[in-house]
């Protein structure tokens, strides 16, 4: 009673609105010789207190907000380190020192959203999708890039997120993987494992369902390109020490798809423990630990890319900063304002970015926090349009006024 | 925790009276088995041994007309299936008492204890944190089980719709502590009713006013108050007009974007609602009006005057506006028929859909009563035209097998794997009901690898009990690859696996 031809329309109808096309293996070999652009992003979860991060030890009134946790000015111990004369890295941020010395490592202070949110929930959401104050937005930034710049070279493994779940900021009508494990991505073995695998594609393959088939016959392509990069064996290179941790490892995982060739344009990874109430530290305890992590696995991370960090931008980002002053805990309360890092081969680095509005009182966000002088937008807009090369991303950001002369300056015009 | 007898669960055939002959249509009259098993792939979560067997013993308009009315369907099986989970049945006010309150009390102690220890360990989270979650755990427990097991099974569809549609996602704060009482006393109940019933109980339910921060919104010409809980940077939010729910109210909740209402209109609906917040928030209170909180002057929307003075009246004539709209009722009978029919249901279908919720001031169950009697949803186009969201697919996997759930939590713990953690939907919208969300490689590769932890045992505290044949589960509806690719399995688990992983069962 049901015609297959009907079967064929719909398939056809959502195999294009999914805009690509079956023929992935013709195109491995072009993904394995293009060098094309790659975005790495990088979100600390739980708002990271940027003040801690990158010092304004020549704020007197710094250090007078924070009598117990401040980091000390350079050359004392556990000192600052000295970037601009003005601002300094955490001590513990130490492995990232000479990414700025080398000026591949740029800093956008004062940096956030103009909605006013400090709830984490929100506020990465509003960080996520770029669109602040505005909750339903469908998709994720970095989708909205993958849709503007749809391409037949596209693998399955374009743009992948190290997480178990897909990020709101990679969610969307563009395909895009999350996996936790590399090593992990295929049909489970096991009894028959390898027996189950063939199977399936065997259906699939068959499948008269235009859309599960190609999406079938790309999962088990996607399946078989990674089982060919082997990637138990992965050996960083240059020395990279990447942390233990599952950020590090994260990272180390980011490279090695990297390095396999199989097409990886956009990546993610996330890390959290950035919420600082209680006992935050100095330049040493809980948030001194958590950057010590987050810098080494970084530079671990630029160190195994090697001379692909020319054509590599790493972006951080964290949903909001912290209050100005500590709180009766030795912590920090939410905030605004924040500082992003870019790090990148063409990055004009060894520069602070951004108007930095000062930490007296009457600059002061309602009263309390860091001031946004930089909306995040212009930072994604400018790495969107001079890095990845979209001519002009208005469309991936709706609702923002896109205009380069509102860019950071964060790469050559 | 969870331990009953296994047992057969019948397919309760209440009295009827109501089948009314005329509405059958001939496909419904000489129903085959694949047309059986496609209503209860949209009706229900998937066939299971022997649903299809009954349906057809008493027609396709008796099984759609009882399950428009649950209340006369015995569900008798169903409470002993849930009787493990303590919080589902707790008032917000319980579990605040029960969950939240003690965490947040050794909240306060670790914080105490940590300012004394000077090491600047973080603070690990302690049993009493693990048991808080619980709650939402529970929660998807009940709801995987319900879906599994239910009699009702239109009802539970409805109230993941309706859920997905009002959606609250339960990692903001305090939310999951709040959505047991929502989903239960605030969707199910009227899951068949009318619309502009469960759109007041949303718009005055804790989790929605706090999940779109209606409760903070206050008429910002009125002195600022400060709130007395939550933490430092919370209590200092300056109040003032918050829009977020004016605006979510009409976009995603009633009119659909695009519908033509402004700015002004957005504002000018979040005006009317000041003042409607929550009692007590921390400890499981309810809706109250907070006089102080209230815009009293005139609004106007979508050209409505609603006088001066109303209070909390004002936010009521809002949702009796916007209830009213013919575009609420295009919204609504697009997203049923989208669910029910395919993603592009067909524009007449929808005509006669919104007519009905117009001409019925929007019951839900006749508008229901037009999709699922009309021809459009019968129509070989209908077929096999959606694709199964990962929550579709684990419970209708689930059934299919007769899988014996004593645990829920693994299948729970799937769906997060399979990129569809329950009451956790990031935005407002809810989930996508589309095919475009839920297809791309890594989704499928997840789906096969479920199929073959399922059918293989080993997920514990799920068995199966039976091991039904690619034919029995798909109607006989498969292609001849997939039968031969079956057909060469070793044993019958991997049989059933390559079944359930099979493109075939992707869609429903």
């Amino acid at each position: 009673m049901v015609s297959r031809r009907v079967f064929l329309k719909n398939g056809a109808f959502a195999f294009v609105s999914l805009g690509f096309a079956p023929s992935f293996l013709s195109r491995t070999a072009l993904a394995a010789t293009g060098r094309s652009k790659q975005l790495i992003a990088i979100f600390q979860r739980g708002a990271v207190d940027g003040l801690s991060m990158v010092v304004p030890f020549g704020e007197a009134d710094y250090y007078r907000a924070r009598p117990g946790i401040a980091i000390p000015r350079p050359n004392g111990e556990n000192g600052a380190l000295d970037l601009d004369g003005f601002f300094g890295f955490n001590p513990r941020l130490q492995a990232l020192k000479p990414l700025w010395d080398r000026r591949q490592l740029a800093i956008v202070n004062a940096c956030g959203s103009p909605d006013s949110t400090r709830s984490h929930f929100d506020a990465q959401d509003y960080m996520e999708t770029a669109t602040p104050g505005v909750k339903s937005t469908a998709d994720g930034w970095l989708n909205r890039y993958l849709q503007a710049r749809q391409t037949e070279e596209a693998t399955p493994f374009r743009a992948v997120a190290l997480t178990s779940q897909l990020p709101r900021m990679l969610q969307g009508t563009a395909p895009a993987l999350a996996m936790s494990q590399v090593a992990q991505f295929g049909i489970r073995g096991g009894q028959g494992g390898d027996g189950a695998g063939a199977s399936f594609e065997r259906e699939y393959a068959a499948a008269a369902d235009h859309l599960l088939n190609g999406t079938g016959k790309e999962a088990f392509n996607a399946i078989k390109m990674l089982k060919s990069t082997d990637p138990s064996r992965y050996q960083p290179a240059n020395g990279a020490d990447y942390p233990r941790s599952p950020f590090g490892q994260a990272l180390r995982q980011i490279a090695q798809l990297t390095k396999s060739n199989v097409g990886l344009e956009v990546a993610f990874a996330d890390v959290g423990g950035w919420d600082t109430h209680v006992n935050q530290g100095a330049a040493q305890g809980q948030l001194a630990t958590k950057l010590e992590d987050f810098s080494r696995a970084i530079a671990a991370l630029v160190a195994d890319l090697g001379d692909r960090m020319e054509d590599t931008v790493i972006l951080t980002m964290s949903e909001f900063g912290r209050a100005v002053n500590e709180n009766g805990n030795r912590g920090t309360d939410h905030g605004h304002g924040n500082a992003m890092m870019v790090i990148g081969g063409n990055v004009r680095g060894g520069h602070v970015y951004g108007k930095w509005p000062g930490l007296a009182a009457e600059k002061r966000y309602e009263g309390r926090d860091l001031a946004v002088t930089t909306d995040f937008r212009d930072v994604f807009g400018e790495i969107v349009a001079r890095h990845l090369g979209v001519s002009n991303p208005s469309a991936i950001f709706p609702g923002h006024n896109i205009q380069p002369s509102r860019y950071p300056g964060l790469f050559a015009s | 925790m969870k331990r009953f007898l296994p047992f057969v669960l019948p397919l309760t055939i209440a009295v009827l009276a109501t089948a009314g002959p005329a509405a059958r249509t001939k496909a419904a009259d000489q129903a085959g088995d694949k047309t059986i098993v496609h209503v209860l792939n949209r009706i229900a979560f998937g066939p299971r041994p022997g649903d299809v067997d009954q349906v057809r013993a008493i027609g396709i308009d008796r099984y759609v007309d009882q399950q428009l009315h649950p209340e006369r369907v015995a569900d008798p099986a169903m409470s002993a299936r849930l009787s493990g989970l303590a919080s589902i049945g707790m008032s917000s006010r319980e579990i605040a008492r029960e969950y939240e309150l003690p965490q947040l009390e050794a909240r306060r102690e670790r914080k105490q204890n940590a300012r004394d220890d000077q090491t600047g360990a973080r603070p690990k989270p302690g049993p009493l944190q693990q048991k808080a979650n619980g709650v939402i755990v529970e929660l998807s427990e009940q709801k995987v089980l319900r879906a599994i097991y239910s009699e009702r099974q239109l009802q539970e569809v409805l109230t993941d719709f309706w859920f997905n549609h009002f959606n609250v996602d339960a990692r903001k704060g305090p939310a999951r502590f709040m959505l047991t009482e929502y989903e239960r006393e605030t969707i199910r109940p009227h899951v068949l009713g009318r619309f502009r019933d469960l759109l007041e109980a949303t718009a005055k339910s804790p989790a929605m006013l706090f999940y779109l921060d209606n409760w903070l919104s206050a008429d910002p010409n009125t002195p600022t108050h400060r709130r007395a809980v939550g933490r430092p940077e919370q209590r200092r939010v300056t109040r003032g007009l918050n829009e977020n729910y004016g605006r979510e109210l009409m976009e995603l909740h009633t009119l659909g974007v695009d519908a033509g209402y402004t700015q002004k209109d957005v504002t000018e609906v979040a005006r009317a609602f000041t003042g409607w917040t929550i009692q007590n928030p921390r400890q499981g209170g309810g809706f109250t009006f907070n006089p102080r909180l209230h815009d009293t002057g005139q609004k106007v929307v979508l050209g409505h005057v609603i006088k001066a003075g109303g209070g909390e009246s004002d936010g009521e004539r809002v949702l009796d506006v916007l209830a009213k709209e013919p575009a609420t009722a295009r919204l609504i009978a697009t997203k049923l028929a989208r669910r029910f029919v395919s993603d592009t249901p067909p524009p007449a279908l929808v005509d006669r859909a919104a007519a009905r919720f117009r001409s019925t001031d929007g019951d839900v169950r006749e508008v229901m009563r037009t999709i699922l009697t009309s021809p459009e949803f019968l129509a070989p186009e209908s077929y096999r035209a959606k694709v199964k969201t990962p929550f579709e697919f684990v419970v209708s996997a689930a059934r299919a097998i007769g899988a014996d759930v004593q645990e829920a939590l693994p299948l729970v713990r799937q769906l997060q794997q399979l990129g569809m953690p329950l009451y956790q939907c990031q935005p407002p919208t809810g989930y996508k009901d589309t095919a475009d969300a839920w297809v791309n490689t890594g989704a499928l590769v997840s789906r096969m690898n479920f199929a073959l932890t399922l059918a293989g045992n080993k997920l514990r505290g799920v068995s199966v009990t039976a091991l039904p044949t690619a034919d029995q589960v798909l109607a006989g509806d498969l292609s001849e690859t997939t039968r031969a690719t079956i057909a060469k399995a070793t044993d019958p688990q991997q049989m059933v696996a390559l079944t359930l992983g099979a493109p075939e069962f992707q869609r429903r």
